[in-house]
């Protein structure tokens, strides 16, 4: 079954066309990899799936629903998380409350309750605390847990905001770029917990990377955008052979 | 058996307490103490001057909601006490009400009218919402002055004593507990706020809007709520204002005040409810800390004699300020924090 579906879609800004024509399935419980050059729209693919962009045509199905017309905030409480190519943590808070505002949408206490902080509020304070240092654990990011994000070290910085995403408990998660700017072993851990992220927590993931080694040794599909538009899309190995991505992308690199 | 220590906590819930270590309790408790048998030992001067910093301390938290948990800069919060003050002067003078319903009923008028400002502001950053406050700002003083028939205009406007339970608040001792007991009860409140779900939706609005926004805060709602509750302390704020003073005038909540305030919460420290204490009470006691300073010069060197004046009082205090601005960015909240971690667990150092 297609877990989202993204159908059509043109995105434009002024007269530069950052996604063409974009047809895309992602199934559930697949990781599936969107890759191409940089400036091929891959961020932009994700804004408009998250509601930041609205696209100029086209639509965007998940679930069989479209979600075209509904704000971002509105598309987080459906289910779909997401981290950012530049990291985009709350610099001033601490991990622990990065990883609670990822579960905002699961509170019902409104501001009375919190100004009283009787009954509900506390008692739902603490259910959410015990379920954020699960995500805690999970990413084994204990250490850290009470510093403010600010001071921390860029790659746990990422892995913090993987974390705030995981918190929401999201059907459908976006990457964009988490291993980017870190070491060869930073970027197998992250591998690992994508990997696990599928078959543990069984989010259907899509990501953005720049690691081909690494998108080949973990992802069920791949499509390829170049100058906003889909060239290409398979399993890796299809992809591997296919001589139009050769050509515009991995070429590049050899 | 469980083991206490700096770093462990038993429960979730411990993590959540306000006051986290045995120490910081028992001085609080002193602090507490001395604070309340105030009237016994401190002179009169002493005690208006809590007084005022008790409203000082109410309406800067209601900013530092607004300003530096949320990062929406206003002007207009001068307006928003002004509100409050003349809603209490008017329902406890001419319809005769009693307190608690005259302070509700401030923070309620303050609430709506923050409320209905706020949407309008919703796309609005940085200098044009300080623009587009700053204006309301006006209009609202004019109307103060305007509509006379409600407001008194440029005559101002009695409040009635206020009585809590057939019993008058005569006295600025009197009123000291009631001002007390309220800011007491605005601090706890506002400081639960900010510890839970909403106060983080709060900072997250302010430190990145749009990932809040993709992280599921609806910030539309989030930002109006933010007006809405710091316009809500700001009328409680008028309204102890009114009690206190007896009398109001238009002249009493200019946009000089409300920039006063964003120095008091630049001063003590953006984002923090103890910054806002600090800075409330910083820029209460200053002025007579530096009149004192100056009559004690005088003393000292008796050329000086005679020539202090008000102006060498407002030009230190801005000084002070300026200070404050190049040396300690996190403010007075920044220096506490930093004797905190050196005596959190004073007298015992582990
Ligand atoms: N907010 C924006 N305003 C104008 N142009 C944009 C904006 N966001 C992206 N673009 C343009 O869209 C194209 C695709 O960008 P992006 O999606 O960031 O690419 P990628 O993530 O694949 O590197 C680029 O040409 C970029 O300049
Ligand atoms: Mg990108």
């Amino acid at each position: 079954m297609e877990h989202l579906e993204i159908k059509n879609l043109t995105l434009e800004f002024g007269g530069i066309v950052a996604l063409q024509q974009v047809n895309m399935k992602v199934r559930k419980e697949e990781i599936h990899a969107v890759i191409g050059p940089n400036g091929a729209g891959k961020t932009s693919l994700f804004n408009c799936i998250s509601g930041v962009y609205k696209p100029s045509q086209g639509d965007i199905l998940y679930e069989n629903q479209s979600i075209l017309n509904k704000k971002p905030h509105q598309i987080a409480g459906l289910g779909i998380a997401r981290t950012f190519q530049n990291i985009e943590l709350f610099r001033h808070m601490s991990v622990i409350d990065n990883l609670l505002l990822g579960r905002h949408h699961r509170f019902r206490s409104g501001p009375l309750s919190g100004i009283f902080f009787w009954g509900r509020a506390l008692r739902e304070e603490i259910a959410h605390r015990r379920k954020v240092e699960e995500v805690i654990d999970f990413l084994e990011i204990e250490k850290v847990r009470k510093k403010v994000v600010g001071t921390l070290p860029y790659g746990i910085q990422k892995r913090v905001e993987l974390g705030r995403a995981l918190a929401m408990e999201p059907k459908i998660l976006l990457l964009d770029e988490p291993t980017s700017g870190m070491n060869v072993e930073e970027t197998e851990d992250i591998a690992r917990f994508v990997l696990d992220i599928k078959e543990e927590l069984e989010i259907t993931v899509i990501m953005v990377e720049h690691d081909i080694a690494m998108v080949m040794d973990i992802v069920d599909w791949i499509t390829v955008l170049n100058f906003g538009s889909k060239i290409a899309e398979g399993t890796p190995s299809e992809i591997q052979t296919n001589p139009k991505v050769i050509e515009a992308y991995l070429g590049e690199e050899n | 058996m469980a083991i206490r220590s700096k770093t462990f906590r038993e429960s979730y819930y411990e993590d959540i307490k306000l006051f986290q270590t045995i120490w910081i309790r028992v001085w609080m408790v002193i602090f507490l103490v001395l604070l309340a048998t105030l009237p016994l030992w401190g002179n009169p001067y002493l005690i208006y001057l809590i007084n005022l910093s008790c409203i000082t301390v109410v309406a800067a938290i209601g900013l530092n909601l607004l300003v530096g948990y949320t990062g929406q800069i206003s002007l207009a919060h001068s307006a928003f006490i002004a509100i409050g003050a003349y809603t209490t002067a008017i329902l406890s003078s001419k319809a005769g009400l009693p307190f608690w319903i005259c302070l509700l009923a401030s923070g309620g008028m303050s609430a709506a009218v923050g409320c209905a400002l706020g949407i309008p502001c919703l796309r609005l950053k940085g200098l044009y919402l300080a623009m587009a406050t700053m204006s309301f700002g006006v209009v609202v003083e004019n109307v103060l002055i305007t509509w006379d028939k409600l407001t008194g205009g440029v005559r101002g406007i009695h409040v009635a004593k206020i009585s809590v339970l057939g019993f008058p608040l005569d006295s600025d001792n009197k009123l000291f507990y009631f001002l007390l007991i309220v800011t007491a009860l605005v601090i706890l409140g506002i400081k639960n706020l900010v510890r839970t779900r909403v106060g983080r939706a709060f900072i997250a609005i302010r430190d990145r809007d749009i990932a809040a926004e993709v992280m599921g805060v609806n910030i539309t709602a989030y930002k109006v709520m933010a007006f809405t509750i710091s316009s809500f302390v700001a009328g409680i704020a008028g309204g102890m204002y009114g009690y206190t003073m007896g009398y109001i005038h238009p002249e009493h909540f200019t946009v000089l005040l409300s920039i006063q305030y964003l120095a008091m919460i630049i001063v003590g420290g953006l984002g923090t409810v103890l910054g806002s204490i600090f800075g409330a009470v910083f820029i209460v006691l200053v002025p007579e800390l530096i009149k004192a300073f100056s009559r004690f010069l005088a003393f000292l060197i008796p050329a000086l004699k005679g020539q202090y004046n008000e102006e060498w009082n407002i030009a230190a205090f801005g000084l002070l300020i300026i200070l404050f601005l190049i040396f300690e960015a996190e403010g007075l909240n920044g220096i506490w924090r930093r004797i905190k971690t050196s005596f959190k667990n004073w007298p015992y150092t582990y």
